[in-house]
């Protein structure tokens, strides 16, 4: 035999671990995200030489600064959110929906429709508009959440090419649709809807710019939280997601809720186009869902499918944007130096689920030591 | 071994475990359900690191890092789950992962395949594609995979599990042959009457802690279970007599495809009563899956087959063929099943106890809401009358042992009030004492007038447990048999000879 007695015990080596106290997982967190400002800091001084703490100070300035900036970080912030809560059913099924940004449009698209068209009649009230266009954009997203879902039950298609195909038939009816919408003529945009009369805009909520955006995303936060956890269909969602063979011994039938599943997903991110359009940006453009469909994609990962901690994550994937443009802007840094902290960010709240998960024991640490 | 510990989080698998492997020396390596005897092979086989102790070859202190150190120190071990890629040969899996120096010569390692094949005694086609082996022949894979690497020392764990009477008979002798050579062999297995056949001296593992050894001949069945068990247990499994035996279940000419569109089941027609316990035997594969699953509505049939189900003497018998497995518990047809794959069909082992026993009863009840509080007392009333271990009800099934699973999935399949109750390899895999645990279950169950349907593929046990046997061949029918007045030469010839075609009546 050769020589096989060269090895050491390995440096380190990793335990699982479970059964960790809750404030001790949000510790681990918190700690990784201070890591995380860390080293973004000494990123921010090695490239640029500027004082890290003021750069913090420009970010957070940048997304809670003015009254005007923190509504617009909330607003995004429910916008995200919502289209996290749309995805969290399809991803906890195991369905690989990337169809959200083409599932978001096309309920834009039906709510600018509708606008320009309501508008110009001028036939209904604002509120009855907002239903109208509120109905049309969940049918417009159900559809186009049920077309991959029915493929995938009928004939076994793989969701995740087919819903990222319906994105660019998604993108091409948007593009159409601006060109007929066009206005100022050659603008190649649509410009604000009804800028005017405000017809099928939101309304301000007790006094409050983006109320209504709040209330919405908040009812589906906590009903689709309600759905997933206490519903016979939510079991019926998180058996599927397991396993199909159980799901099937169990007497559910897979194709009737992957069918049903994917029309509440789309039909949610369908109604996300809708508060995109008429509760924020008041115009259609093939950059209304601008890959929010795919950063919702994280968020509902992250969040393991708890659409509360989504809040969170959105919160601070908003902040961490607002603040990326804000440095950029201030210091005269280009958008990838703030991308990069963004990342370095990111990456660290996905580390500490490592940590949470498993721990690392050091080469002679015995186990006295480490427990 | 000295000393050896390893825990994961809070459970100890191994608690300073001391274990002395011979050259030339067959070790039988016993102990229930998760005592720890495969988180012990694999700590020597470099899957595991120990948390502490040391290990010696040959005298000399080792540090197995990983499956390459191992094999670096010749030991070498064949898992239950084989580690082979389907879409290559024999050889070319063989090689896979060696580091030899020079260009790949497949003719002369395939020449050196054969020969290790001539010295033991194996049987296998080294240009053979692993998808197309039989399970014994990719276990045989696995071992010469093992020897070719030069191992002095293998660990084969439960090699005899998947295995019929036969293969299992030929292992022997190639185990034989291997220790005559001056190998160090050590076998994890639940069977004892193998452990009696095979192996020198055996040892015992109970809850982590290393009990003893002995040496084969010095010891029986009844004192080996003492000792894992910690406790005198019984080894007679009770049969009494059927009472009142109905007709439950009327099977005729029923035929499946598999995916490749082959006959799975060829016009199978049978009878199941109520009262009785029917076994079913075959060589693994022979359509016992299938057979249970058409009759739970999990497979499509071909025309002209016939489920009919008697709900007693008083109502109209109903037809399940073409019913869904929804369907057929509307039509209020007591049906439970603990199919093969527990944890990939029977329950979801990322979920708890409480959701696990919902499975089957989440629909009850109008609201859209479901109900847990039900389902929570009974997975507590579970885990008391069956004795499952685990640290609660909110646990998720997968971190259980393989034994606490199949514990779980029965007592919920009982739990149904079945009027027919469908195993298939219920002890699979489980030790003594909870095996015995669930004959005594099926046994009571069908004292309460339930037809038991038992695929099992013990023989030993199939004569003991059951009141009829039925043997599938090749998708068919090739006799069935009183258990009571059969032998076991009787129905291993059927399990393997196909009866000529005989003339229907």
């Amino acid at each position: 035999m050769s020589s096989p007695n060269v090895h050491h015990e390995p440096l380190i080596r990793i335990a699982k671990r479970d059964g960790l106290a809750v404030w001790k997982n949000w510790l681990i967190r918190l700690v990784f995200v201070l890591i995380a400002l860390l080293l973004s800091g000494l990123f921010i001084y090695a490239v640029t030489k500027l004082n890290p703490l003021k750069v913090y100070a420009a970010m957070f300035e940048g997304a809670l600064g003015t009254k005007r900036r923190v509504w617009i970080t909330i607003r995004d912030t429910m916008m995200l959110l919502c289209i996290g809560v749309g995805l969290a059913p399809a991803f906890k099924m195991k369905f690989w929906n990337v169809g959200a940004e083409g599932q978001i449009l096309v309920g834009g698209v039906a709510t600018a429709g509708l606008m320009i068209y309501l508008g110009k009649s001028a036939a209904m009230s604002t509120p009855v508009m907002l239903l109208v266009m509120a109905l049309a954009s969940i049918v417009a997203g159900a559809v186009w959440g049920v077309i991959p879902a029915v493929f995938k039950a009928r004939w076994g298609t793989n969701e995740t090419l087919f819903t990222l195909m319906m994105n660019y038939v998604a993108i091409q009816i948007t593009s159409y649709c601006v060109a007929l919408w066009e206005n100022p003529f050659g603008s190649n945009t649509v410009g604000q809807i009804n800028p005017q009369t405000k017809a099928g805009w939101f309304p301000r909520v007790f006094g409050l710019d983006f109320g209504l955006n709040v209330i919405i995303v908040m009812a589906l936060t906590i009903g689709m939280f309600l759905y997933l956890k206490y519903s016979k269909h939510g079991y019926e969602i998180a058996v599927l997601g397991e396993s199909e063979r159980t799901a099937r011994y169990a007497g559910i039938k897979p194709s009737r809720v992957f069918i049903r599943t994917m029309a509440i997903s789309g039909a949610i991110c369908g109604l996300a186009g809708f508060i995109a359009v008429a509760g924020a940006s008041h115009t259609i453009s093939t950059s209304t869902a601008g890959g929010r469909g795919f950063t919702a994609i994280i968020v509902a990962w992250l969040a393991k499918f708890n659409t509360f901690v989504m809040l969170l994550i959105s919160f601070l994937l908003v902040f961490l944007q607002k603040g990326a443009i804000e440095i950029a802007s201030q210091f005269k840094l280009n958008d990838f130096a703030s991308n990069v902290i963004t990342g370095i960010i990111l990456f660290c709240i996905i580390a500490s689920e490592f940590f949470i998960n498993y721990r690392v024991i050091f080469h002679k640490r015995k186990e006295a030591g480490s427990k | 071994m000295r000393g050896v510990t390893k825990t994961f989080g809070a459970v100890v698998a191994n608690n300073k475990v001391d274990l002395d492997i011979r050259r030339g020396e067959i070790l039988s390596l016993l102990g229930e359900n998760g005592s720890g005897k495969t988180t012990l092979m694999n700590m020597l086989s470099g899957i595991y690191f120990p948390d502490a102790g040391e290990i010696l070859v040959n005298g000399k202190p080792v540090t197995i890092r990983s499956p390459k150190d191992a094999f670096d120190l010749g030991i070498g071990m064949i898992h239950q789950h084989f580690k082979l890629v389907d879409v290559l040969t024999a050889t070319e899996n063989i090689l896979l992962g060696l580091h030899e120096k020079g260009t790949l010569n497949l003719k002369a390692a395939a020449e050196k395949i054969t020969e290790i094949c001539r010295k033991y005694g194996f049987v296998v086609d080294p240009n053979k594609k692993i998808y197309d082996m039989s399970v014994s022949e990719k276990q045989t894979v696995e071992i010469v995979k093992v020897l070719y690497r030069g191992a002095n020392i293998l660990i084969l764990d439960e090699p005899t599990a998947v295995l019929t009477p036969q293969e299992t008979r030929k292992l022997f002798d190639v185990m034989r042959n291997m220790k005559a050579d001056g190998k160090a062999i050590v076998i994890i297995t639940h069977k004892l009457h193998e452990v009696m056949e095979i192996s020198d001296r055996v040892a015992v593992l109970r809850k982590g802690e290393y009990i003893g050894d002995v040496p084969t001949s010095e010891t029986n069945p009844q004192k080996l279970t003492d000792m894992m068990v910690g406790r005198a247990v019984s080894l007679n499994i009770d049969r009494p007599d059927p009472v009142n035996r109905v007709k439950r279940l009327e099977i005729h000419n029923l035929s499946v495809r598999n995916v490749y569109g082959l006959r799975a089941l060829d016009s199978v027609s049978f009878d199941v009563y109520g009262g009785e316990i029917l076994g079913i035997a075959g060589i693994s594969g022979c359509g016992q899956k299938e057979l249970l699953e058409a009759i739970a509505g999990l497979q499509i049939t071909e025309s002209g087959s016939s489920i009919r189900f008697y709900p007693g003497e008083t109502s109209e018998s109903k037809e399940l063929v073409g019913l869904s497995p929804l369907d057929i518990k509307k039509a209020g047809v007591g049906l439970s099943f603990v199919p093969e794959d527990r944890l990939g069909m029977g329950l979801v082992g990322a979920m708890d106890m409480t959701d696990n026993m919902m499975l089957r009863s989440y629909r009850n009840g109008r609201s859209a809401f479901a109900d847990r509080k039900n389902p929570k007392k009974l997975a507590e009333q579970v885990i008391e009358q069956l004795e499952v271990v685990t640290p609660g009800v909110s646990t998720p099934v997968r971190r259980l042992s393989g034994g606490n699973v199949q514990k779980v999935l029965v007592g919920r399949e009982i739990a149904a009030s079945p009027k027919v109750l469908m195993t298939a390899y219920a002890v699979r895999g489980l030790d003594i004492n909870t095996s015995y645990t669930i004959y005594n279950l099926l046994t009571e169950q069908k004292m309460q007038g339930v037809a038991v349907v038992y695929v099992g593929e013990d023989l030993d046990v199939l004569l003991e447990l059951c009141d009829r046997i039925l043997v599938l061949c090749s998708g068919k029918v090739n006799g069935i048999v009183d258990a009571r007045t059969t032998t076991k030469e009787e129905v291993g010839l059927l399990m393997t000879n196909l009866r000529k075609e005989e003339i229907h009546e």
